[in-house]
């Protein structure tokens, strides 16, 4: 696979000096969530705003219960807001849309499929002729890295694999944006990183926009453009802190002092 | 192989402690296993395929049956709170009840024939196909439904690319468990009011014509009855469910 050049990063004015300012993917206005449990009902998220445009690559960092996998619901339109709104290119989400691929940290395969048939699943609904959903998902088979795999059934696969597959699955029918709920969280700390990787080269090899929930600092930094940071519940936005690194990365960066001045800084506002 | 070897050797011992045991009764109301095979043979020519094709079929049209109404309704309890809300309750109550007390009682309403024969062994197949089927659907992981969901998969397409695949084992499995009840209510309910079937064969031969390798010939037969349908079940298995 060719490399490419190593290229300076959509800080939006360099951006914007090349194309015009990157389109806005994804705008939430003023979102809220309140589930009904009883006593007043819980608060899950309380007046977010934020954009993402389009390519970037954001992670949503958070402690545990800061309502970042219902704001990923919501954006995948799964979950319907209490409050506020929230756009995709302009239009108001109301209800999940094939532009919008969804990765929980569980793969969630389908256990009677096999590689192959979970990842050709989406042009399934979509009624695309089998020839050509087949050759598709032997692509994504391909650029996930799976090849030789691709009759092999889930139980079978290990769970790094088992998440390419759920990757691959959420890429086949090339959706604009990419929703990962802690994609990588079940796996050993090895193989996630190797799965970062991946995922960057997916990211830049599709031309994607990701949002990504991570527990991980040092992950958020690596792969981001932007970092999100929630408060404990309700979940509000602490921080919207752009990442200067240099693209594309590589191992070096994470021992860079920049690095680790962005990964004290993160750590000191999660507290 | 190694299975099949062990059947064999297990059908061999069977067979050994049944001659065994025919000489030490030495009456004829226990036979050998000879006299009964050669009685097997004679009644092939005879009626008993007819009576074996009668019970057979009863078995095949409640288990179908079953299958038909119990799935669906399992799968639309198990997707749905509200609904199983509302019928559990009356599933509690009536799933551990013995259906076989039913007999008369289904025999008084429908008469002769088929049907009564045919509902009694549905209704127990059917109880345990619901509540398999129903806890397997409302035992999928919710994500796995959001990530098909979020596809853009609306009902129909859960339907069939989730619940219906995934309910399939517990469909078979639920037949697995009930054929054995279903082939013991087969002959109880062909006790009555029939003159076809192999527990009709059985009794007759037994109690009016004294015919005890004929009585025996009926009860192997319906024996092989319930073996070949848990094959097939074990068969239908292996072939629609390779991933469990």
């Amino acid at each position: 696979m060719a490399k490419s050049p190593p290229e300076v990063i959509p800080t939006s004015k360099a951006k914007a000096t090349e194309t015009e300012e990157a389109r806005v993917a994804i705008e939430v206005r003023n979102l809220s969530v309140t589930f009904r449990n009883g006593n007043g009902g819980l608060r899950a998220i309380q007046g977010i705003s934020f954009c993402i445009r389009e390519r970037e690559f954001v992670c949503v960092l958070g402690p545990s219960g800061s309502g970042k996998s219902t704001l990923l619901r919501v954006l995948a339109g799964l979950l319907t807001p209490t409050q506020g709104e929230v756009y995709f290119y302009g239009e108001p989400l109301k209800e999940p849309r094939r532009e919008i691929g969804l990765v929980f940290q569980k793969a969630n395969l389908m256990p009677w499929r096999t590689a192959l048939q979970n990842i050709v699943l989406p042009l399934e609904l979509q009624n695309v002729p089998k020839a050509e959903a087949r050759r598709r998902a032997m692509e994504l088979i391909e650029l996930v890295g799976l090849h030789g795999f691709e009759d092999t059934l889930p139980r079978d696969l290990s769970g790094g694999m088992a998440q390419r597959v759920a990757i691959a699955r959420a890429l086949v029918h090339d959706p604009q944006v990419l929703l990962l709920d802690e994609p990588f969280g079940g796996l050993d700390a090895l193989t996630r990183e190797r799965m970062g990787d991946e995922l960057l080269r997916i990211w830049q090899a599709r031309r994607k926009t990701v949002v990504m929930v991570t527990h991980s600092i040092p992950e958020a930094i690596y792969l981001s453009d932007r970092v999100l940071v929630f408060t404990p519940r309700p979940g509000r936005l602490r921080l919207d802190l752009p990442i200067y690194l240099p693209r594309p990365r590589t191992e070096e960066i994470r021992y860079s002092p920049a690095f680790g001045e962005l990964a004290r800084r993160l750590r000191a506002e999660i507290g | 192989m190694k299975r099949r070897l062990d059947l064999l050797i297990t059908l061999f011992i069977l067979l050994l402690l049944w001659q065994l045991a025919a000489w030490w009764v030495n009456r004829p109301i226990l036979p050998e296993p000879r006299t009964v095979f050669l009685a097997f043979l004679r009644e092939t020519r005879d009626d008993l395929p007819f009576h074996f094709a009668a019970s057979l079929w009863r078995v095949l049209a409640s288990t179908a049956l079953a299958i038909a109404t119990a799935a669906p309704a399992g799968l639309l309890l198990g997707q749905s709170q509200r609904l199983n809300r509302l019928f559990s309750p009356l599933i509690y109550l009536l799933y551990p009840i013995p259906k076989v007390v039913f007999v008369p009682l289904v025999l008084l309403f429908l008469g002769l024939g088929d049907a009564p024969k045919i509902l009694i062994i549905y209704l127990i197949l059917f109880f345990q196909v619901l509540v398999l089927v129903r806890d397997q659907a409302a035992a999928l992981r919710p994500e796995l439904l959001l990530s098909v969901r979020s596809l853009g998969a609306g009902r129909r397409a859960l339907f069939r690319f989730v619940y219906l695949p995934a309910s399939l084992p517990a469909i078979l499995t639920a037949l697995r468990q009930s054929v054995g009840t279903a082939v013991a209510v087969l002959y109880v309910a062909e006790l009555y009011a029939t003159q076809r079937g192999l527990g009709y064969y059985i009794y007759i031969n037994g109690s009016t014509f004294f015919d005890y390798p004929a009585m025996y010939v009926g009860i192997l037969a319906m024996g092989l009855l319930g073996v070949g349908l848990y094959t097939g079940v074990d068969y239908l298995e292996k072939r629609l469910c390779p991933w469990k």
